[in-house]
Protein backbone atom coordinates (compact mmCIF):
# COMPACT_ATOMS: atom_id res chain seq x y z
CA UNK A 1 0.00 0.00 0.00
CA UNK A 2 2.75 2.73 1.20
CA UNK A 3 5.14 1.71 -1.99
CA UNK A 4 2.22 1.97 -4.48
CA UNK A 5 0.97 5.18 -2.89
CA UNK A 6 4.62 6.09 -3.24
CA UNK A 7 4.48 4.84 -6.74
CA UNK A 8 1.51 6.93 -7.49
CA UNK A 9 3.07 10.11 -6.27
CA UNK A 10 6.27 9.92 -8.94
CA UNK A 11 3.63 9.13 -11.70
CA UNK A 12 1.87 12.51 -11.33
CA UNK A 13 5.12 14.19 -10.55
CA UNK A 14 5.84 12.81 -13.95
CA UNK A 15 2.90 14.18 -15.20
CA UNK A 16 3.06 17.32 -14.01
CA UNK A 17 7.15 17.84 -15.80
CA UNK A 18 5.55 16.77 -18.92
CA UNK A 19 2.75 19.09 -18.48
CA UNK A 20 5.37 21.80 -17.60
CA UNK A 21 7.46 20.92 -21.29
CA UNK A 22 4.32 20.52 -23.52
CA UNK A 23 3.54 23.67 -22.13
CA UNK A 24 6.21 26.08 -22.24
CA UNK A 25 8.51 24.64 -25.37
CA UNK A 26 6.74 26.49 -28.29
CA UNK A 27 7.14 29.48 -26.39
CA UNK A 28 10.70 28.80 -25.06
CA UNK A 29 11.65 27.89 -28.98
CA UNK A 30 10.21 31.19 -30.51
CA UNK A 31 11.99 33.19 -27.98
CA UNK A 32 15.11 31.72 -28.10
CA UNK A 33 14.20 31.97 -32.37
CA UNK A 34 14.44 35.74 -31.38
CA UNK A 35 17.56 35.77 -29.99
CA UNK A 36 19.89 33.82 -32.62
CA UNK A 37 22.21 35.98 -34.80
CA UNK A 38 21.27 36.16 -38.80
CA UNK A 39 24.07 33.95 -39.07
CA UNK A 40 22.66 31.12 -36.97
CA UNK A 41 19.14 31.32 -37.48
CA UNK A 42 18.77 28.46 -40.12
CA UNK A 43 21.32 26.06 -37.46
CA UNK A 44 17.98 24.44 -36.51
CA UNK A 45 19.38 24.21 -32.83
CA UNK A 46 16.93 24.70 -29.79
CA UNK A 47 19.30 27.14 -28.24
CA UNK A 48 20.74 30.13 -29.57
CA UNK A 49 24.90 29.38 -30.29
CA UNK A 50 25.11 33.20 -30.45
CA UNK A 51 23.20 36.05 -28.54
CA UNK A 52 21.97 39.03 -30.00
CA UNK A 53 18.88 41.74 -29.34
CA UNK A 54 19.49 42.67 -33.17
CA UNK A 55 16.08 41.51 -34.05
CA UNK A 56 14.20 43.39 -31.78
CA UNK A 57 15.76 46.44 -32.56
CA UNK A 58 15.16 45.53 -36.13
CA UNK A 59 11.21 44.95 -35.33
CA UNK A 60 10.75 48.31 -33.58
CA UNK A 61 13.20 50.19 -36.42
CA UNK A 62 10.40 49.84 -39.43
CA UNK A 63 7.35 52.33 -38.99
CA UNK A 64 5.51 48.80 -40.16
CA UNK A 65 5.15 47.10 -36.72
CA UNK A 66 5.13 49.84 -34.06
CA UNK A 67 1.91 51.07 -36.14
CA UNK A 68 0.47 47.84 -36.02
CA UNK A 69 0.98 47.51 -32.32
CA UNK A 70 -0.24 50.46 -31.58
CA UNK A 71 -3.56 50.18 -33.36
CA UNK A 72 -3.58 46.73 -31.65
CA UNK A 73 -3.10 48.47 -28.32
CA UNK A 74 -5.89 51.15 -29.25
CA UNK A 75 -8.59 48.99 -30.49
CA UNK A 76 -8.71 46.06 -27.86
CA UNK A 77 -8.60 48.53 -25.28
CA UNK A 78 -11.57 50.92 -26.85
CA UNK A 79 -13.48 47.64 -28.10
CA UNK A 80 -12.94 46.11 -24.34
CA UNK A 81 -13.81 49.60 -22.45
CA UNK A 82 -17.04 49.84 -24.80
CA UNK A 83 -18.31 45.91 -24.73
CA UNK A 84 -17.63 46.57 -20.87
CA UNK A 85 -19.61 49.59 -20.30
CA UNK A 86 -22.92 48.03 -22.40
CA UNK A 87 -22.17 44.87 -20.96
CA UNK A 88 -22.52 45.40 -17.55
CA UNK A 89 -25.63 47.36 -18.20
CA UNK A 90 -27.13 44.39 -19.46
CA UNK A 91 -25.67 41.59 -17.45
CA UNK A 92 -27.52 43.82 -14.09
CA UNK A 93 -30.53 44.23 -15.83
CA UNK A 94 -30.42 40.39 -16.63
CA UNK A 95 -29.57 39.49 -12.81
CA UNK A 96 -31.71 42.03 -11.00
CA UNK A 97 -34.83 43.09 -12.84
CA UNK A 98 -37.74 40.69 -13.90
CA UNK A 99 -38.60 41.45 -17.41
CA UNK A 100 -39.54 39.29 -20.50
CA UNK A 101 -36.86 38.44 -23.04
CA UNK A 102 -34.20 38.15 -20.03
CA UNK A 103 -33.38 34.40 -21.71
CA UNK A 104 -34.07 35.51 -25.13
CA UNK A 105 -31.26 37.75 -24.70
CA UNK A 106 -28.81 35.55 -23.01
CA UNK A 107 -29.44 32.38 -25.68
CA UNK A 108 -29.16 35.25 -28.23
CA UNK A 109 -25.50 36.24 -26.93
CA UNK A 110 -24.39 32.36 -26.69
CA UNK A 111 -25.90 31.86 -30.16
CA UNK A 112 -23.44 35.31 -31.14
CA UNK A 113 -20.44 33.91 -29.20
CA UNK A 114 -21.14 30.53 -31.52
CA UNK A 115 -20.88 32.89 -34.70
CA UNK A 116 -18.31 31.46 -37.72
CA UNK A 117 -16.37 35.41 -37.84
CA UNK A 118 -15.80 34.07 -41.35
CA UNK A 119 -19.82 34.11 -42.17
CA UNK A 120 -19.60 37.94 -40.41
CA UNK A 121 -16.96 39.16 -42.36
CA UNK A 122 -18.04 39.28 -45.58
CA UNK A 123 -20.83 41.40 -45.29
CA UNK A 124 -18.84 43.33 -43.31
CA UNK A 125 -15.70 43.65 -45.83
CA UNK A 126 -18.24 44.95 -48.65
CA UNK A 127 -20.45 47.54 -46.42
CA UNK A 128 -17.50 49.10 -44.87
CA UNK A 129 -15.90 50.01 -48.28
CA UNK A 130 -19.17 51.33 -49.29
CA UNK A 131 -19.55 53.50 -46.05
CA UNK A 132 -15.79 54.29 -45.71
CA UNK A 133 -15.37 52.16 -42.30
CA UNK A 134 -12.78 50.34 -44.35
CA UNK A 135 -8.93 50.28 -42.94
CA UNK A 136 -9.78 52.17 -39.76
CA UNK A 137 -10.39 51.32 -36.27
CA UNK A 138 -13.97 51.86 -35.67
CA UNK A 139 -14.38 49.62 -38.97
CA UNK A 140 -12.09 46.92 -36.27
CA UNK A 141 -13.91 48.00 -33.25
CA UNK A 142 -17.49 47.19 -34.17
CA UNK A 143 -17.15 43.28 -35.07
CA UNK A 144 -14.69 42.76 -32.33
CA UNK A 145 -17.78 44.30 -30.00
CA UNK A 146 -19.48 40.74 -31.80
CA UNK A 147 -17.40 38.43 -29.62
CA UNK A 148 -16.80 40.59 -26.76
CA UNK A 149 -20.07 41.85 -26.02
CA UNK A 150 -21.80 38.49 -25.38
CA UNK A 151 -18.45 37.10 -23.62
CA UNK A 152 -18.63 39.92 -20.81
CA UNK A 153 -22.66 39.69 -20.92
CA UNK A 154 -21.78 35.86 -19.84
CA UNK A 155 -19.18 36.75 -17.36
CA UNK A 156 -20.92 39.58 -15.78
CA UNK A 157 -24.29 37.88 -15.32
CA UNK A 158 -22.33 34.69 -13.56
CA UNK A 159 -20.58 37.11 -11.45
CA UNK A 160 -23.41 39.90 -10.91
CA UNK A 161 -25.47 36.55 -9.78
CA UNK A 162 -23.12 35.79 -6.50
CA UNK A 163 -23.30 39.21 -5.29
CA UNK A 164 -25.15 39.77 -2.23
CA UNK A 165 -27.70 42.74 -3.31
CA UNK A 166 -29.05 42.88 -0.27
CA UNK A 167 -26.19 44.40 1.23
CA UNK A 168 -27.33 47.58 -0.68
CA UNK A 169 -30.53 47.96 1.14
CA UNK A 170 -28.54 47.26 4.63
CA UNK A 171 -26.46 49.81 3.73
CA UNK A 172 -29.32 52.37 3.15
CA UNK A 173 -31.04 51.70 6.25
CA UNK A 174 -27.96 52.26 7.83
CA UNK A 175 -28.68 56.06 6.38
CA UNK A 176 -26.05 55.76 3.00
CA UNK A 177 -27.81 57.56 0.06
CA UNK A 178 -28.12 54.98 -2.68
CA UNK A 179 -25.12 56.57 -4.93
CA UNK A 180 -23.31 56.23 -1.50
CA UNK A 181 -24.90 52.54 -1.33
CA UNK A 182 -23.45 51.54 -4.84
CA UNK A 183 -20.38 53.43 -4.64
CA UNK A 184 -18.88 51.98 -1.20
CA UNK A 185 -20.77 49.14 -1.23
CA UNK A 186 -21.86 46.97 -4.80
CA UNK A 187 -19.34 48.70 -6.59
CA UNK A 188 -16.19 47.33 -4.95
CA UNK A 189 -18.15 43.18 -4.78
CA UNK A 190 -19.04 44.02 -8.72
CA UNK A 191 -15.08 45.15 -9.51
CA UNK A 192 -13.85 41.80 -9.63
CA UNK A 193 -16.21 40.20 -12.13
CA UNK A 194 -16.04 43.19 -14.34
CA UNK A 195 -11.78 43.29 -14.39
CA UNK A 196 -12.29 39.94 -15.55
CA UNK A 197 -14.70 40.11 -18.36
CA UNK A 198 -12.05 42.88 -19.05
CA UNK A 199 -8.90 40.46 -19.37
CA UNK A 200 -11.18 38.07 -21.70
CA UNK A 201 -12.35 40.42 -24.00
CA UNK A 202 -9.18 42.13 -24.47
CA UNK A 203 -7.59 38.70 -24.83
CA UNK A 204 -10.08 38.32 -27.24
CA UNK A 205 -9.74 41.24 -29.12
CA UNK A 206 -5.98 41.14 -29.15
CA UNK A 207 -6.05 37.32 -30.50
CA UNK A 208 -8.45 38.30 -33.60
CA UNK A 209 -6.49 37.54 -37.15
CA UNK A 210 -9.07 37.05 -39.53
CA UNK A 211 -11.63 40.27 -38.88
CA UNK A 212 -8.04 41.79 -38.89
CA UNK A 213 -6.82 40.60 -42.17
CA UNK A 214 -10.01 41.37 -44.13
CA UNK A 215 -10.64 44.75 -42.75
CA UNK A 216 -7.75 46.27 -42.86
CA UNK A 217 -4.90 46.65 -45.18
CA UNK A 218 -2.26 49.66 -43.93
CA UNK A 219 -0.70 51.06 -41.30
CA UNK A 220 -3.45 52.76 -40.09
CA UNK A 221 -5.63 49.85 -38.63
CA UNK A 222 -3.31 46.95 -38.99
CA UNK A 223 -3.05 44.83 -36.29
CA UNK A 224 -0.31 42.91 -34.77
CA UNK A 225 -0.98 39.40 -35.54
CA UNK A 226 -1.47 40.56 -38.97
CA UNK A 227 1.55 42.66 -39.17
CA UNK A 228 3.39 39.65 -37.78
CA UNK A 229 2.01 37.54 -41.11
CA UNK A 230 2.96 39.43 -43.55
CA UNK A 231 6.75 40.46 -42.29
CA UNK A 232 9.19 40.00 -45.06
CA UNK A 233 12.58 40.23 -44.31
CA UNK A 234 15.13 43.78 -44.99
CA UNK A 235 15.58 42.84 -48.45
CA UNK A 236 14.50 39.50 -50.26
CA UNK A 237 17.78 37.73 -49.57
CA UNK A 238 17.40 38.00 -45.67
CA UNK A 239 15.35 35.23 -43.55
CA UNK A 240 12.19 37.34 -42.06
CA UNK A 241 12.11 34.32 -38.90
CA UNK A 242 13.93 36.31 -36.79
CA UNK A 243 12.25 39.13 -37.08
CA UNK A 244 8.79 37.30 -36.77
CA UNK A 245 9.97 35.42 -33.56
CA UNK A 246 10.80 38.73 -32.30
CA UNK A 247 7.56 40.49 -32.67
CA UNK A 248 5.84 37.62 -31.49
CA UNK A 249 7.81 38.11 -28.47
CA UNK A 250 6.93 41.52 -28.23
CA UNK A 251 2.94 40.90 -29.14
CA UNK A 252 2.85 37.70 -26.45
CA UNK A 253 5.25 38.67 -23.37
CA UNK A 254 2.88 41.58 -22.01
CA UNK A 255 -0.14 38.75 -22.55
CA UNK A 256 1.42 36.38 -21.12
CA UNK A 257 2.41 38.12 -17.78
CA UNK A 258 -0.89 39.84 -17.72
CA UNK A 259 -2.47 36.36 -17.78
CA UNK A 260 0.21 34.86 -15.05
CA UNK A 261 -0.61 37.92 -12.38
CA UNK A 262 -4.63 37.68 -12.83
CA UNK A 263 -4.57 33.78 -13.30
CA UNK A 264 -6.97 33.22 -10.91
CA UNK A 265 -9.54 35.64 -12.24
CA UNK A 266 -8.55 33.96 -16.09
CA UNK A 267 -9.29 30.79 -14.64
CA UNK A 268 -12.80 31.92 -12.79
CA UNK A 269 -14.20 33.93 -15.68
CA UNK A 270 -13.39 30.99 -18.36
CA UNK A 271 -15.37 28.58 -16.10
CA UNK A 272 -17.76 31.35 -15.01
CA UNK A 273 -20.02 30.46 -18.02
CA UNK A 274 -19.84 26.54 -18.62
CA UNK A 275 -19.19 24.95 -15.30
CA UNK A 276 -21.62 26.70 -13.00
CA UNK A 277 -24.18 25.91 -15.99
CA UNK B 1 -42.43 41.35 -30.95
CA UNK B 2 -44.75 39.32 -29.31
CA UNK B 3 -43.03 39.56 -26.28
CA UNK B 4 -43.12 43.46 -26.26
CA UNK B 5 -47.06 43.30 -27.05
CA UNK B 6 -47.94 40.75 -24.52
CA UNK B 7 -46.03 43.11 -21.77
CA UNK B 8 -48.33 46.26 -23.09
CA UNK B 9 -51.09 44.12 -22.81
CA UNK B 10 -51.08 43.26 -19.57
CA UNK B 11 -49.95 47.08 -18.53
CA UNK B 12 -53.20 48.21 -20.28
CA UNK B 13 -56.11 46.60 -18.56
CA UNK B 14 -54.58 46.14 -14.78
CA UNK B 15 -57.10 44.73 -12.31
CA UNK B 16 -57.35 48.18 -9.59
CA UNK B 17 -56.23 45.78 -6.96
CA UNK B 18 -52.69 45.38 -8.70
CA UNK B 19 -51.92 48.37 -9.97
CA UNK B 20 -48.94 49.34 -7.74
CA UNK B 21 -47.43 46.59 -8.14
CA UNK B 22 -48.46 46.70 -11.88
CA UNK B 23 -47.09 50.41 -12.31
CA UNK B 24 -43.93 49.01 -10.34
CA UNK B 25 -43.56 46.00 -12.81
CA UNK B 26 -43.74 47.95 -15.98
CA UNK B 27 -40.93 50.83 -14.64
CA UNK B 28 -38.79 47.88 -13.87
CA UNK B 29 -39.25 46.22 -17.27
CA UNK B 30 -38.66 49.63 -18.75
CA UNK B 31 -35.54 49.90 -16.93
CA UNK B 32 -34.65 46.40 -18.08
CA UNK B 33 -34.89 47.49 -21.93
CA UNK B 34 -33.50 50.84 -21.71
CA UNK B 35 -30.22 48.88 -19.92
CA UNK B 36 -30.26 45.92 -22.60
CA UNK B 37 -30.72 48.26 -25.43
CA UNK B 38 -27.21 49.28 -26.62
CA UNK B 39 -25.74 45.89 -25.94
CA UNK B 40 -28.65 44.01 -27.92
CA UNK B 41 -28.62 46.83 -30.87
CA UNK B 42 -24.89 46.22 -30.99
CA UNK B 43 -24.99 42.55 -31.31
CA UNK B 44 -27.89 43.25 -33.88
CA UNK B 45 -25.91 45.75 -36.08
CA UNK B 46 -22.67 43.31 -35.51
CA UNK B 47 -23.68 39.93 -35.85
CA UNK B 48 -27.54 39.49 -36.98
CA UNK B 49 -27.08 41.97 -40.13
CA UNK B 50 -23.69 41.03 -41.74
CA UNK B 51 -25.27 37.77 -41.75
CA UNK B 52 -28.61 38.79 -43.38
CA UNK B 53 -25.79 40.84 -45.92
CA UNK B 54 -23.88 37.94 -46.61
CA UNK B 55 -27.47 36.27 -47.35
CA UNK B 56 -28.75 38.81 -49.98
CA UNK B 57 -24.88 38.80 -51.29
CA UNK B 58 -25.02 35.33 -51.69
CA UNK B 59 -28.27 35.62 -53.89
CA UNK B 60 -26.31 37.72 -56.23
CA UNK B 61 -23.63 37.73 -58.94
CA UNK B 62 -21.27 39.73 -56.78
CA UNK B 63 -17.96 39.86 -58.38
CA UNK B 64 -16.02 43.03 -57.54
CA UNK B 65 -13.96 42.53 -60.64
CA UNK B 66 -17.22 42.95 -62.96
CA UNK B 67 -19.53 45.34 -60.71
CA UNK B 68 -21.37 45.99 -63.77
CA UNK B 69 -22.50 42.21 -63.79
CA UNK B 70 -23.81 42.32 -60.46
CA UNK B 71 -27.46 40.87 -60.75
CA UNK B 72 -29.81 38.79 -58.59
CA UNK B 73 -29.23 34.94 -59.77
CA UNK B 74 -30.98 33.10 -56.67
CA UNK B 75 -29.14 30.07 -55.70
CA UNK B 76 -26.56 29.56 -58.32
CA UNK B 77 -23.37 30.57 -56.31
CA UNK B 78 -24.93 27.81 -53.54
CA UNK B 79 -25.09 25.16 -56.78
CA UNK B 80 -21.54 26.47 -57.77
CA UNK B 81 -20.27 25.90 -54.40
CA UNK B 82 -22.00 22.63 -53.65
CA UNK B 83 -20.99 20.78 -56.77
CA UNK B 84 -17.04 21.80 -56.91
CA UNK B 85 -14.77 19.84 -55.40
CA UNK B 86 -12.97 21.68 -53.85
CA UNK B 87 -15.82 22.70 -51.43
CA UNK B 88 -16.08 18.76 -50.29
CA UNK B 89 -12.08 18.44 -50.02
CA UNK B 90 -11.45 21.58 -47.86
CA UNK B 91 -15.31 20.23 -45.42
CA UNK B 92 -13.48 16.92 -45.55
CA UNK B 93 -9.96 18.62 -44.52
CA UNK B 94 -11.74 20.80 -42.04
CA UNK B 95 -13.70 17.64 -40.60
CA UNK B 96 -10.01 15.69 -40.07
CA UNK B 97 -8.39 18.72 -38.56
CA UNK B 98 -12.01 19.41 -35.84
CA UNK B 99 -12.17 15.37 -35.49
CA UNK B 100 -8.74 14.99 -34.87
CA UNK B 101 -8.03 18.16 -32.36
CA UNK B 102 -11.09 17.75 -30.17
CA UNK B 103 -10.33 14.29 -29.59
CA UNK B 104 -6.79 14.91 -28.67
CA UNK B 105 -7.77 17.50 -26.74
CA UNK B 106 -10.28 15.79 -24.64
CA UNK B 107 -8.25 13.36 -23.61
CA UNK B 108 -5.08 15.49 -22.73
CA UNK B 109 -7.14 18.08 -21.34
CA UNK B 110 -8.47 15.19 -19.39
CA UNK B 111 -5.06 14.28 -18.29
CA UNK B 112 -3.70 17.55 -17.31
CA UNK B 113 -7.18 18.63 -15.34
CA UNK B 114 -6.31 15.30 -13.20
CA UNK B 115 -2.54 16.17 -13.09
CA UNK B 116 -3.62 19.76 -11.28
CA UNK B 117 -5.84 18.29 -9.21
CA UNK B 118 -3.76 15.64 -7.96
CA UNK B 119 -0.65 17.66 -7.93
CA UNK B 120 0.60 17.66 -4.41
CA UNK B 121 3.04 20.43 -5.07
CA UNK B 122 3.66 22.66 -7.82
CA UNK B 123 -0.45 23.41 -8.18
CA UNK B 124 0.07 27.08 -9.31
CA UNK B 125 3.40 26.38 -11.23
CA UNK B 126 0.93 23.76 -13.10
CA UNK B 127 -1.86 26.29 -13.65
CA UNK B 128 0.66 28.94 -14.68
CA UNK B 129 1.95 26.98 -17.10
CA UNK B 130 -1.02 25.63 -18.76
CA UNK B 131 -2.26 29.26 -18.97
CA UNK B 132 0.63 30.29 -21.12
CA UNK B 133 -0.41 28.51 -24.52
CA UNK B 134 -4.17 30.25 -23.41
CA UNK B 135 -2.64 33.74 -23.20
CA UNK B 136 -0.15 33.18 -26.61
CA UNK B 137 -2.28 34.61 -29.90
CA UNK B 138 -3.04 32.06 -32.02
CA UNK B 139 -0.97 33.49 -34.87
CA UNK B 140 2.29 33.58 -32.60
CA UNK B 141 1.10 30.08 -31.55
CA UNK B 142 1.03 29.12 -35.11
CA UNK B 143 4.64 30.81 -36.12
CA UNK B 144 6.34 29.09 -32.92
CA UNK B 145 5.12 25.27 -34.77
CA UNK B 146 5.59 26.43 -37.88
CA UNK B 147 9.18 27.83 -37.36
CA UNK B 148 9.95 24.67 -35.41
CA UNK B 149 8.76 22.45 -37.80
CA UNK B 150 10.32 24.77 -40.56
CA UNK B 151 12.08 22.24 -43.31
CA UNK B 152 15.48 23.79 -43.37
CA UNK B 153 15.96 25.87 -40.04
CA UNK B 154 13.37 24.29 -37.23
CA UNK B 155 14.85 22.33 -34.33
CA UNK B 156 12.19 19.67 -34.63
CA UNK B 157 13.08 18.51 -38.33
CA UNK B 158 17.09 19.04 -37.29
CA UNK B 159 16.60 16.99 -33.79
CA UNK B 160 14.55 14.34 -35.20
CA UNK B 161 16.40 13.94 -38.71
CA UNK B 162 12.32 14.24 -39.97
CA UNK B 163 12.88 13.40 -43.80
CA UNK B 164 10.85 14.06 -45.61
CA UNK B 165 10.13 17.33 -43.62
CA UNK B 166 6.35 17.18 -42.51
CA UNK B 167 5.47 20.39 -43.97
CA UNK B 168 6.28 19.14 -47.21
CA UNK B 169 3.58 16.68 -47.39
CA UNK B 170 -0.27 16.64 -46.93
CA UNK B 171 -0.43 14.37 -43.86
CA UNK B 172 2.90 16.03 -42.23
CA UNK B 173 0.99 19.53 -42.75
CA UNK B 174 -2.24 18.12 -40.98
CA UNK B 175 0.15 16.78 -38.06
CA UNK B 176 1.77 19.91 -37.62
CA UNK B 177 -1.63 22.21 -38.03
CA UNK B 178 -3.33 19.64 -35.89
CA UNK B 179 -0.84 19.43 -33.12
CA UNK B 180 -0.52 23.48 -33.29
CA UNK B 181 -3.98 23.73 -33.12
CA UNK B 182 -4.32 21.35 -29.85
CA UNK B 183 -1.27 22.60 -28.33
CA UNK B 184 -3.20 26.29 -28.13
CA UNK B 185 -6.56 25.22 -26.73
CA UNK B 186 -5.80 22.70 -24.52
CA UNK B 187 -5.94 24.37 -21.71
CA UNK B 188 -9.39 25.89 -22.31
CA UNK B 189 -10.80 22.06 -21.49
CA UNK B 190 -8.40 21.34 -19.08
CA UNK B 191 -9.84 24.57 -17.35
CA UNK B 192 -13.31 23.48 -17.69
CA UNK B 193 -12.87 19.93 -16.82
CA UNK B 194 -10.72 20.90 -13.58
CA UNK B 195 -14.28 23.23 -12.83
CA UNK B 196 -16.09 20.09 -12.52
CA UNK B 197 -13.76 17.66 -11.32
CA UNK B 198 -13.60 19.83 -8.42
CA UNK B 199 -17.25 19.54 -7.88
CA UNK B 200 -17.45 16.15 -7.44
CA UNK B 201 -17.70 14.95 -3.84
CA UNK B 202 -14.61 13.17 -2.56
CA UNK B 203 -16.63 10.54 -0.14
CA UNK B 204 -17.82 9.33 -3.53
CA UNK B 205 -14.80 7.92 -4.91
CA UNK B 206 -13.70 6.92 -1.02
CA UNK B 207 -16.53 4.51 -0.94
CA UNK B 208 -16.03 3.34 -4.04
CA UNK B 209 -12.85 2.37 -2.76
CA UNK B 210 -14.00 0.80 -0.11
CA UNK B 211 -15.92 -1.40 -2.37
CA UNK B 212 -13.10 -2.43 -4.46
CA UNK B 213 -13.56 0.26 -7.50
CA UNK B 214 -10.32 0.12 -9.39
CA UNK B 215 -8.89 3.08 -10.29
CA UNK B 216 -10.32 2.72 -14.38
CA UNK B 217 -14.04 1.84 -13.16
CA UNK B 218 -13.78 5.28 -10.79
CA UNK B 219 -13.05 7.41 -13.30
CA UNK B 220 -15.69 5.70 -16.13
CA UNK B 221 -18.45 5.03 -13.08
CA UNK B 222 -18.12 8.32 -10.58
CA UNK B 223 -16.03 11.15 -12.66
CA UNK B 224 -17.63 10.60 -16.04
CA UNK B 225 -20.94 10.51 -15.55
CA UNK B 226 -20.76 13.52 -12.78
CA UNK B 227 -18.74 15.97 -14.99
CA UNK B 228 -20.24 15.23 -17.86
CA UNK B 229 -22.16 18.85 -17.98
CA UNK B 230 -18.60 20.26 -18.33
CA UNK B 231 -17.69 17.90 -20.85
CA UNK B 232 -20.03 18.35 -23.53
CA UNK B 233 -19.92 22.32 -22.75
CA UNK B 234 -16.35 21.73 -23.28
CA UNK B 235 -16.76 19.62 -26.58
CA UNK B 236 -19.72 21.84 -27.95
CA UNK B 237 -17.34 24.84 -27.46
CA UNK B 238 -14.11 23.99 -28.91
CA UNK B 239 -15.84 21.86 -32.06
CA UNK B 240 -17.62 24.69 -33.15
CA UNK B 241 -14.40 26.41 -32.50
CA UNK B 242 -12.27 24.12 -34.48
CA UNK B 243 -14.46 23.96 -37.34
CA UNK B 244 -13.94 27.67 -37.96
CA UNK B 245 -10.51 27.06 -37.93
CA UNK B 246 -8.68 29.80 -39.79
CA UNK B 247 -5.21 31.34 -38.06
CA UNK B 248 -3.56 28.43 -37.87
CA UNK B 249 -3.93 27.16 -41.41
CA UNK B 250 -3.56 30.65 -42.81
CA UNK B 251 0.09 30.48 -41.09
CA UNK B 252 1.42 27.24 -41.51
CA UNK B 253 0.28 26.04 -44.77
CA UNK B 254 -1.72 29.20 -46.39
CA UNK B 255 -4.02 25.83 -47.84
CA UNK B 256 -1.09 24.39 -49.09
CA UNK B 257 -0.60 20.60 -49.78
CA UNK B 258 -4.29 20.38 -49.90
CA UNK B 259 -5.08 21.26 -46.40
CA UNK B 260 -7.60 24.24 -47.27
CA UNK B 261 -10.31 24.70 -44.54
CA UNK B 262 -13.80 25.79 -45.30
CA UNK B 263 -13.12 29.45 -43.46
CA UNK B 264 -9.76 30.09 -45.82
CA UNK B 265 -12.01 29.39 -48.99
CA UNK B 266 -14.49 31.63 -47.75
CA UNK B 267 -11.34 34.30 -47.25
CA UNK B 268 -9.78 33.14 -50.22
CA UNK B 269 -13.28 33.92 -52.25
CA UNK B 270 -13.85 36.89 -50.36
CA UNK B 271 -10.53 38.51 -50.34
CA UNK B 272 -8.21 37.09 -52.74
CA UNK B 273 -10.83 36.46 -55.65
CA UNK B 274 -12.78 39.50 -54.88
CA UNK B 275 -16.04 37.21 -55.84
CA UNK B 276 -18.16 38.52 -53.15
CA UNK B 277 -21.44 36.37 -54.49
CA UNK B 278 -19.31 33.13 -54.34
CA UNK B 279 -17.55 34.31 -51.00
CA UNK B 280 -20.56 34.60 -48.98
CA UNK B 281 -22.27 31.50 -50.04
CA UNK B 282 -19.29 29.33 -48.57
CA UNK B 283 -19.68 31.76 -45.51
CA UNK B 284 -23.79 30.64 -45.26
CA UNK B 285 -22.67 27.40 -45.87
CA UNK B 286 -20.03 27.47 -42.94
CA UNK B 287 -22.74 29.04 -40.98
CA UNK B 288 -25.70 26.46 -41.59
CA UNK B 289 -23.14 23.74 -40.54
CA UNK B 290 -22.05 25.58 -36.94
CA UNK B 291 -25.67 25.41 -36.23
CA UNK B 292 -25.90 21.78 -37.25
CA UNK B 293 -22.89 21.05 -35.13
CA UNK B 294 -24.60 23.09 -32.06
CA UNK B 295 -27.88 21.71 -32.36
CA UNK B 296 -26.76 17.81 -32.71
CA UNK B 297 -24.55 18.88 -29.04
CA UNK B 298 -27.60 20.08 -27.49
CA UNK B 299 -30.36 17.49 -28.79
CA UNK B 300 -28.64 14.48 -29.09
CA UNK B 301 -25.70 14.95 -26.44
CA UNK B 302 -27.24 16.77 -23.78
CA UNK B 303 -25.02 19.92 -24.04
CA UNK B 304 -26.56 22.42 -22.27
CA UNK B 305 -24.73 25.47 -22.31
CA UNK B 306 -27.44 28.02 -21.60
CA UNK B 307 -28.85 26.15 -18.84
CA UNK B 308 -28.78 28.15 -15.54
Amino acid sequence: MEEDTSRRKLLWTLAVVVVLVYALIPVIWIISLSLKTPETIGDGRFLPSEWTLNNYSDVFSTGFFTAALRNSIGIALIATVISLAFASMAAYAITRLEFPGKTAILAGALAVTMFPPISVVGGLFNLWRQIGLYDTWIGLILPYLSFALPLSIYILSAFFREIPWDLEKAAQMDGATPMQAFRRVILPLAMPGVFTAGILAFIAAWNDFLFANVLTSTDASRTAPVALAFFRGASQFTDPSGAIAAGAVVVTVPILIMVLIFQRRIVSGLTAGAVKG
Amino acid sequence: MSVATAGSKQATAPPAAARGLTERAKAERKLAWILCAPAVGLMLLVAGFPICYAFWLSLRRADLRFPDADKFIGFKNYVTVLTSSTWWQDVANTLIITVCTVTLELVLGMLIAQAMYRAIFARTAVRASVLVPYGAVTVVAAFAWRLAFDPASGFVTQAFGLDPPPLTTRSGSFLVIIMAEVWKTTPFIALLLLGGLALVPEDLYKAAKMDGASGWQRFWKITVPLIKPALMVALLFRTLDAFRIYDTVFIITRGANNTETVSVLGYQQLVNRLNLGLGSAVAILIFFCVILIALAFTRFLGASPARR
